[in-house]
């Protein structure tokens, strides 16, 4: 147990994530797991899989995730300041580009880069969910559960909102 | 998918609607995030082109384009570079301020609401089954992004997702670590083969 972070470490660790997300908070997933569940044991594997669980239950952009993280390891403080960290960076560097680039580029750099992280991002993503779904222990009801509801999302325009209420319900009832 | 090389615009194209103001941008981006449950781009899109018209549809996808290769939360960098377009630094933090400090009250109050009452046993499996069911819905992204991969038969990008994926989800390996050298991989590969195929 490292015990609780300074506001300080928290700050340095999500500002250096802001910067490594490449796709979004999700993909900055396992580096979120590494540095707060196994290295710091900010809080348990339990904890991390119910703080994707509310994040994806509440409105907002998919990076909230990283204020329940902070607030399990800070407080409130602790829920701004991994917030900031994990926005302001990146936030600012993509100001900075959209200053120099200007509206209107000719260069092929931007479409080069892009294409080049796409399949970065994928893998990242694919690793989220392989570490969340090994952080807790797993009945094969809870894997039939995930899959299924990937597929359904995969191949039908069904709102995920109705696709985690199913999967509270089957978990209140004990099937999962 | 790259939609930053369209870059001709015409001037009739311009959307009609006056540029916001800064409370206009924290309240449209404040119920674009709250009505945003599983992802905010929807409705991002839809009240920025459709409903205040403050953008065209293909400067909407330009501006997510650039917000979408550079890395941290893409909308979250989209409320950035829109509201400075506007309003420069204090338009960015109004729509910024917008799209997160609604939703990090509300998380925060969950936060503090789990912190009393995680372990109460109806709780836990409720929680327990809505992450089975959210981490289904990660996949699904993950598939839907692959597709198009698949569809190109692109071994280069194909072989450096595996191995990202494996450095990452099975070894477990510092993801800092692992991107400096994937990404300069990556790049390098889509370079010299958009070179030899153009």
């Amino acid at each position: 147990m490292t015990g609780a972070p300074s506001l300080g470490g928290l700050a340095v660790t999500f500002s250096t994530m802001s910067l490594f997300a490449i796709g979004g908070a999700n993909a900055a997933l396992p580096e979120i797991h590494r540095v707060a569940v196994t290295l710091n044991h900010w809080l348990t594997e339990q904890q991390f899989a119910d703080a994707f669980a509310i994040a994806q239950l509440s409105p907002g952009p998919n990076v909230m995730i990283v204020a329940l993280i902070g607030y399990q390891a800070a407080g409130l403080a602790g829920a701004l300041v991994a917030t900031l960290g994990m926005c302001g960076p990146s936030a600012t560097l993509a100001y900075l580009v959209s200053r120099v680039l200007g509206r209107a580029t000719t260069s092929r750099w931007p479409g080069i880069i892009q294409a080049a992280l796409v399949p970065l991002s994928i893998g990242l993503m694919a690793a989220s969910g392989l570490i969340l779904a090994l952080a807790s222990d797993r009945s094969a009801a809870s894997l039939t559960l995930t899959a299924i509801v990937a597929v359904l999302a995969a191949v039908t325009g069904i709102n995920p909102l109705w696709l985690l209420l199913a999967g509270g319900v089957l978990g209140f009832a004990g099937i999962v | 998918m790259a939609l930053i090389d369209a870059s001709d615009r015409d001037p009739a194209d311009a959307p009609i609607a006056p540029a916001p103001g800064l409370s206009e941008l924290f309240v449209a981006f404040a119920k674009m995030s709250l009505a945003g449950f599983g992802g905010v781009l929807v409705w991002a899109r839809r009240a920025i082109v459709e409903q205040h018209r403050w953008m065209t549809a293909e400067e909407f996808n330009e501006t997510f384009a650039l917000c979408h290769f550079l890395p941290g939360p893409n909308i979250v960098n989209l409320s950035v570079v829109f509201g400075a377009r506007f309003r420069g630094i204090p338009g960015a933090i109004a729509a910024f301020a917008g799209l997160v400090g609604p939703p990090l009250l509300i998380v925060t109050l969950l936060a503090v609401l789990y912190a009393h009452y995680g372990e109460i046993e109806a709780l836990r499996r409720i929680l327990a089954g809505v992450s089975y069911a959210a981490i289904g819905l990660l996949f699904s992204v993950a598939f839907k992004m692959l597709l198009p991969l698949l569809r190109k038969r692109d071994p280069v990008a194909i072989g450096l997702l595996v191995a990202v994926f494996v450095a990452v989800g099975v070894l477990r390996l510092p993801m800092p670590w692992v991107l400096a050298v994937a990404v300069p991989c990556s790049i390098g590969a889509t370079y010299l083969l958009r070179r030899r195929t153009a």
